[in-house]
């Protein structure tokens, strides 16, 4: 057999001389000893991917913007609350019922909270969830595909902020009120807030196979005026932590009047106890009025639901399920950390950081060692379950986050600073300024078990002049710190869309090899989809005109169209026949009081046109497409309402 | 004479690879194909390296007026060399087993290897052939009509092997898995042969 060894031999290296044909391998440049500076830091070179995503809330734009870190380059904005010409978002027909809410259609919202779903405390890459904060709504973003898919509204709510915030294994997203209300709403003086109005705190499930949300339950607490919360983690999983100020109940001046009581507090909600009480039948069935809007990517449109009752649990119903802990001077944030022994309380109006400890919590909760009751829930002692306090740590903290090291990052607003500080110890490591008054800041994976602690972003409310001046309204930004060493290193400033308010961070290999390319023609169930070119055709049916069109680099089909008339209302269905990456395609036609419609590989859109003259009127495809991109256009005839031109179509004839 | 039989059934087998495998790939990478598109060519027909590369590639081809890429039916490679592959490994085996029964000498091996030889050199030339056509017939009213520095028409023929810029894309033809396993398998038939000789040499020695 020494020959055929001898072979094997000759073989290896035959396909070795092939082998060496593939592509050297670039070799990474490796800066050595050599300290490397910012800018070498946030340096992504041209053709290199970021190492992580950060999902920036666009605060008043209604959206969420899509950045890469460390470079701060933004890829993408989301169309979640608020209507987007661009991506025909609450334009197009398939959109619409996606803004449709218990108050009609309603264009714009106000987000702040993305929460990235959780597995085992982890972040697992499925889902950003994030808060529309005026018309009370909690949207989920599908990060396959990076499109919101699901929003549901909110009822008995006002002023969605407390929210949006995932438990361990994304059991619920939690949402509380901001504004207490009249539950259920109805006409009375504003002056009988005290007493009357009350606060829901809202526990929406999600489905574990299909990630479907649904209001499972709300919580009826006193009215005061629900700011932030955050899920226990690890030994506290099960608890949720809701910080509360004008807890006086003033209903106007509240700058003065809501800042007069010392401590506020933090409610310590036991949700699996309340999930248990829920199961065994517990809660009231309450009539409401509220949106359920699911969009699908199978038929890619969506559906609205309304759906008329609320399960409503009083926590006086439930013993043992709900706490106040005394925490000073209106505290904003409400964080805990990755042990889930923490809960950093955030005294806006205050100097020092309050952190309760969950231990001694439960321990306070064993011995009943109350301090009186407010509307019957019981009120902790602040010093049993007091943790410690970081002295003199900054003016007017907001929030805090973690790196999974032992060390915490506290945002102060007014001394517009980062504050690094050791948990257990409470001494003040590191501080350093930030340009202007950070309002959140955030560590991805900061709030989970398991944080990705080398960088920090800090989310300001004002720049001034960090950036070229843009008239009176300049542009709110992000700032990046390496926070891997000792000291907090500021790397890069980047301007960000609308007020970011949250943001989530996670490893970019996470979500990256999820990412869909395109979508399948075959698997398209639009019920108005043309999927293959021979049905391409106009039908009319009365007043309404549906054009079932199909569109492939470069033409479409039909395009020329005659026998439209004026008054008659038409509907494009336009079905991309591209089953390439990046290559989708747009539709616009003259006129059109709506937007373009941009179409993904293998999808459908539908844009509504209304014609109001006699003409020929053009469309195009609006999304540079290929060579020839500038011919791929057409023509609709349309003709005086009583003239009696024949409907029909044709390409190519 | 018994390895050298065993080796002579064995190696055939390995062209039973070309039914599950590849015989060829020529991959398509441009500026805007970062992921190259991809035809396989398997014995029975063409297929995408990725779900819709025929598609695209042909989506793309229509702007120079190529044909589209062919269907197995459309080629009667495609149904004849299934039959041509399976009997070449019948006939391989047999010869291996009457080897092995002492019936047939070593000589038989290596033409088996000789005839397998001419009949992949046939393959080669009407593969090239078939890729001369696809490259040159283009549609007059291509909407793209390029021509080279000298005022002939541009043609698109793949190269048959190894690399070739044509327009922005670089198109790089090799062997793929179906084709090294019958490499592999036809070696070992060709060391079959030179075992069979060695040991028929060494027995005429010791008489």
């Amino acid at each position: 057999m020494k020959k055929v060894n001898f072979t094997a031999m000759a073989l290896i290296g035959f396909v070795m001389l092939f082998a060496s044909c593939v592509d050297q391998s670039k070799k990474s440049s490796s800066s050595g000893a050599l300290a490397s500076s910012a800018a070498e830091k946030t340096y992504v070179p041209p053709g290199e991917l970021d190492e992580y995503y950060a999902f920036i809330s666009g605060g008043f734009s209604g959206q969420l913007s899509v950045y890469g870190l460390p470079s701060g380059r933004l890829f993408k904005v989301i169309p979640v609350f608020s209507q987007d010409p661009e991506k025909a978002w609450g334009y197009n027909e398939e959109t619409k019922p996606m803004l449709n809410t218990s108050h009609g259609f309603i264009p714009w919202d106000d987000s702040h909270h993305p929460d990235i779903s959780q597995t085992n405390g982890e972040l697992d890459g499925r889902y950003v969830f994030i808060n529309g904060n005026n018309t009370p709504r909690i949207a989920k973003i599908d990060l396959t595909v990076f499109e919101t898919t699901e929003i549901i509204e909110l009822p008995n709510s006002a002023g969605n902020h407390s929210s949006s915030f995932v438990t361990e294994n994304t059991e619920y997203i939690v949402a509380g009120t901001r504004f207490s209300v009249p539950i259920p709403q109805r006409d009375m003086p504003i002056k009988d807030y005290k007493g009357n109005f009350k606060g829901a705190l809202s526990f929406i499930s999600v489905d574990p196979e299909d990630g479907e949300m649904s209001l499972k339950f709300q919580l009826m607490m006193p009215g005061f005026d629900y700011d932030l919360s955050h899920p226990g983690r690890g030994k506290s999983h099960g608890w949720f932590f809701f910080t509360t100020y004008n807890t006086e109940e003033a209903n106007t001046l509240l700058e003065v009047n809501a800042s007069q009581n010392d401590k506020d507090f933090i409610a310590a909600v036991n949700w699996k106890k309340i999930e248990e009480y829920v199961n065994n039948g517990g809660g009231k069935m309450m009539p409401a009025n509220y949106a359920h809007n699911v969009y699908d990517d199978q038929t890619h449109s969506a559906t609205s639901t309304m759906i008329k009752e609320v399960l409503m649990v009083d926590p006086l119903e439930v013993p043992g399920a709900v706490f106040f802990l005394p925490t000073p001077k209106s505290p904003h944030g409400c964080d805990v950390d990755p042990t889930g022994e923490y809960i950093v309380g955030n005294g806006k109006l205050s100097a020092d950081l309050t952190v309760h400890s969950f231990t001694k919590m439960l321990a306070a909760i064993e011995a009943k060692k109350f301090d009186g009751d407010a509307y019957g829930i019981p009120i902790l002692k602040f010093e049993d379950v007091l943790a410690g306090v970081v002295k003199q740590s900054g003016l007017g903290p907001l929030h805090t986050e973690f790196d999974g090291e032992g060390n915490a990052y506290t945002s102060f607003f007014i001394s517009s600073e980062l504050v690094k500080w050791k948990l257990g110890t409470w001494e003040v490591i590191d501080r350093q300024p930030t340009y202007y008054s950070v309002g959140h800041l955030m560590i991805p994976g900061g709030n989970s078990r398991k944080p990705f602690g080398k960088y920090a972003i800090a989310l300001n409310k004002i720049t001034k002049d960090r950036y070229l001046p843009t008239g009176p309204e300049v542009t709110q930004s992000a700032q990046l710190f390496d926070i891997s060493g000792d000291k907090m290193e500021l790397l890069l400033d980047f301007p960000t869309i609308g007020e970011p308010h949250y943001a989530a961070g996670i490893p970019a290999e996470l979500i990256m090899k999820n990412s869909k390319k395109i979508f399948k023609l075959s698997e398209n169930k639009h019920p108005f989809a043309t999927i293959s070119d021979a049905d391409a055709r106009v039908e009319r049916n009365g007043k309404e005109v549906h054009v079932y069109m199909t569109m492939i680099r470069s033409h479409f089909n039909p395009d020329n169209i005659e026998g439209i008339k004026v008054g008659d209302k038409v509907y494009f269905h336009v079905t991309n026949h591209e089953q390439d990456y990046d290559v989708p395609h747009g539709f616009a036609i003259i006129g059109a009081e709506n937007s373009e419609i941009l179409i993904m590989p293998g999808q459908t859109e539908t844009l509504v046109w209304e014609p109001k003259a006699v003409g020929i009127w053009p469309f195009y495809c609006p999304d540079f497409c290929s060579a020839l991109h500038q011919e791929m256009q057409g023509y609709v005839r349309v003709s005086a309402a009583n003239a009696d031109v024949p409907l029909s179509f044709s390409l190519g004839d | 004479m018994k390895k050298a039989s065993i080796m002579m059934i064995i190696g055939p087998m390995f062209l039973l690879g070309l039914f599950a495998f590849p015989l060829w790939s020529i991959m398509l990478g441009a500026p805007q194909y970062p992921d190259p598109l991809g035809m396989n060519i398997h014995i029975d027909g063409i297929r995408g390296v990725q779900e819709f590369d025929i598609q695209n590639i042909d989506g793309l081809n229509h702007y120079i007026g190529m044909k589209t890429i062919p269907k197995p039916a459309d080629m009667w490679e495609f149904s004849t060399f299934p039959y041509v592959i399976g009997g070449m490994v019948l006939l391989g085996i047999i010869i291996g087993v009457l080897g092995f029964l002492g019936k047939v000498n070593y000589k038989w091996f290596l033409g088996w290897f000789i005839l397998m030889s001419i009949l992949g050199l046939l393959g080669m030339y009407d593969f090239n052939a078939w890729m001369m056509e696809y490259g040159t017939d283009l549609d007059p009213h291509a909407i793209m009509k390029i021509t080279n520095p000298d005022g002939s028409p541009m043609t698109y023929k793949p190269p048959l092997f190894g690399h070739e810029k044509m327009l922005n894309f670089d198109v790089t033809s090799l062997p793929n898995t179906g084709a090294w396993l019958m490499f592999v398998g036809m070696m070992l038939t060709l060391a079959a042969f030179f075992l069979g000789w060695r040991n028929g040499k060494l027995v005429s020695l010791k008489k």
